[in-house]
């Protein structure tokens, strides 16, 4: 029981890790950005390229993974979201173009890499094992938490204490006004992009650490991701960052509960269909991002 | 004589794929028609096709009954899914009717009535073209009269503005629920359609990706008038198969047709907002301005000089 606690926390922290970028970029523009997945797993090829033609350590991978993710997500909202920023159907046709995007990543991680799993070499990836009370954890877990944790609190920090992060919710709550504040709203656009993608990216990379992954690694992450958030509220980061470990601690109840493993995932989606149906706004509701 | 024969047993199966697309672009042409973002078509399509099968598989019923059926029950499923589903907006409808087709997907995964995971082999073929013709043209006369109809105005009226159309007497949740059930029963026919041609059904061909694609044939048809669900989803399922026959950049299928789908995608919806369909009216509409321009320059020219 202890065993599945503690997995349920370890893969929530994934799941909020990746649903913070997703969370970011809905709160900033209110569009749903569903080339977040494809980003994910550009995360894991590249901390992947990195450790296999450079040689180098972990550390590298994942912070130049991060950074590569970053820089994509900002040619993400150049590409397919910034040529709509003036339209009235921003909804319908965001979600279009951000699967147009999404699509052509995977194809270019399909041509460059192949489509079979991949896995990061063997010695990169720490190994330990700690066993705590008869409760097995792997070094690798702890560091997963470790940086997810990290990374979303050093956001919820950024958001709250800087000028940019004060940008960044000035754009969220009012585009229009920001602009007349003098704010630079594409800019602060763009800088919620990097920072979204950048996130994402890195949860790819925590995520290819565990598992083994391929170019369609992000289509199983990009619907949790969407569950997350409504648990979460949309937009709001620390509900986001909830909904990510409810959501993992849900799913390992559920095997526990139910023996067959795969109806887990549709325990999930009933879950995030009657948390809709009953309280729209999610478990936090939907201002909490401006609070953030 | 013999050429179009020939053509026509060596593109058998896109032909009936073309008609089956447009089927299901339509089915969500009924929702956006009002408004609506459902992802739900792709579940009630797969939940046709397993009625279909099953009962042409087990009981042995005969192939009318088993598309009616497949159009019921979806129908039938979409009532009680649609009243509390329906009254999100925007995003937050398309996210749980994404909801509600994983948890089809998945327990149709589970369920060994329905074959589990390995799905329903053996389904006879009884599909013939012109049942598909007939769907789309039955399907087709349904929307041209709602178009001028009462419920014409009503389902744009909701598309306009929804609050709106509720403060001027229009019962939203009816109309709502009835674009919802109708797109349900046209994709519920999709599937059994295709499950009786294709002999061979499982649960992931209508998940997500499923969802994903018939909302793409709609918007890149265009959703301002009928015809485009059918232009999009014959473009987009002939690009492909165009791409693999003819090869123009020397590629087989794989990575670069999938890049090559994303492009087209990512330019019909940048530069052209409201679909192919546009194309259309763009070109008859041009010539009429050109000449206006030509004076404009004539009169800035002349007022220079």
């Amino acid at each position: 029981m202890l065993q599945q606690l503690a997995n349920g926390v370890f893969q929530g922290s994934v799941y909020a890790l990746f649903a913070v970028g997703y969370a970011l970029i809905f709160g900033v523009l209110d569009i749903l950005n569903l080339a977040h997945q494809a980003v994910f797993m550009i995360g894991a090829f590249a901390a992947f390229w990195i450790l296999t033609h450079l040689g180098a350590n972990m550390v590298v991978a994942f912070l130049g993974s991060m950074v590569v993710c970053g820089l994509l997500g900002i040619l993400l909202d150049r590409v397919a979201f910034a040529p709509l920023r003036r339209r009235r159907d921003t909804h319908f046709a965001g979600l279009i173009t951000s699967i147009a995007a999404a699509t052509m990543l995977e194809a270019l991680a399909q041509g460059y890499f192949g489509a079979q799993d991949n896995r990061f070499p063997l010695d990169a990836v720490p190994s330990r094992i700690y066993t705590i009370h008869g409760v097995v954890i792997l070094q690798l877990q702890l560091i997963i938490l470790a940086v997810s944790l990290l990374l979303t609190i050093g956001l919820t920090v950024m958001l709250r204490a800087t000028r940019l992060g004060k940008a960044i919710r000035a754009v969220a709550e009012n585009p229009r006004a920001a602009r007349l504040l003098g704010i630079n709203v594409e800019w602060v656009i763009a800088e919620s992009f990097f920072i979204a993608s950048a996130l994402g990216g890195a949860a790819g990379v925590l995520y290819g650490m565990l598992y083994s992954f391929s170019p369609t690694v992000g289509h199983d992450l990009e619907l949790k991701g969407l569950a997350v958030i409504i648990l979460g509220g949309m937009g709001s980061i620390p509900g986001a960052v909830i909904g990510g470990f409810v959501l993992g601690l849900v799913e390992v109840a559920s095997i526990g509960l139910s023996s067959t493993s795969n109806l887990r995932d549709a325990i999930a989606f009933t879950l995030l269909f009657l948390v809709l149906v009953a309280r729209p706004n999610g478990l936090l509701g939907r201002r909490a991002v401006r609070e953030a | 004589m013999g050429g179009l024969q020939n053509f026509y047993a060596a593109h058998q199966a896109l032909i009936y794929f073309m008609g089956i697309n447009a089927l299901l672009a339509l089915s969500l042409y009924f929702t956006l028609a009002a408004g609506q973002l459902s992802l739900a078509n792709a579940a009630f399509m797969g939940i046709g096709a397993y009625t279909a099968a099953l009962l042409t598989i087990k009981l042995d019923a005969p192939f009318a009954l088993a598309i009616a059926a497949g159009a019921l029950l979806p129908a039938l499923v979409a009532v009680p899914l649609g009243l509390p589903v329906l009254r999100l907006r925007g995003v937050f409808l398309a996210i749980a009717t994404i909801a509600f087709g994983e948890v089809v997907r998945i327990v149709a995964l589970n369920w060994g009535f329905t074959g589990g995971a390995l799905g329903l082999s053996g389904i006879p073929a009884k599909t013939h073209l012109w049942h598909i013709a007939l769907a789309l043209v039955v399907t087709l006369y349904v929307l041209w009269r709602i178009r001028g109809s009462r419920m014409g105005y009503a389902f744009e009226a909701i598309r306009e503005d929804e609050s709106a159309a509720k403060t001027m007497g229009i019962n939203t949740t009816y109309y709502k629920l009835a674009a919802f059930v109708l797109g349900a029963a046209v994709a519920g026919v999709a599937g059994g359609l295709s499950a009786h041609f294709i002999f061979f059904i499982s649960p992931n061909d209508y998940g997500f990706s499923q969802a994903v694609d018939i909302l793409v044939y709609a918007i890149v048809g265009g959703i301002g008038n009928f015809l485009g669900p059918v232009l999009g989803a014959w473009l987009i399922t002939l690009i492909p198969e165009y791409l693999r026959s003819a090869k123009p950049f020397g590629v087989g299928a794989g990575w670069e047709t999938l890049f090559l789908n994303g492009l087209i995608l990512l330019l019909v919806v940048l530069f052209l907002p409201n679909g192919l369909v546009s194309l259309f009216g763009r070109f008859r509409r041009r010539p009429a301005p050109a000449p206006k321009a030509e004076e404009s320059i004539v009169d800035v020219e002349s007022a220079q000089a």
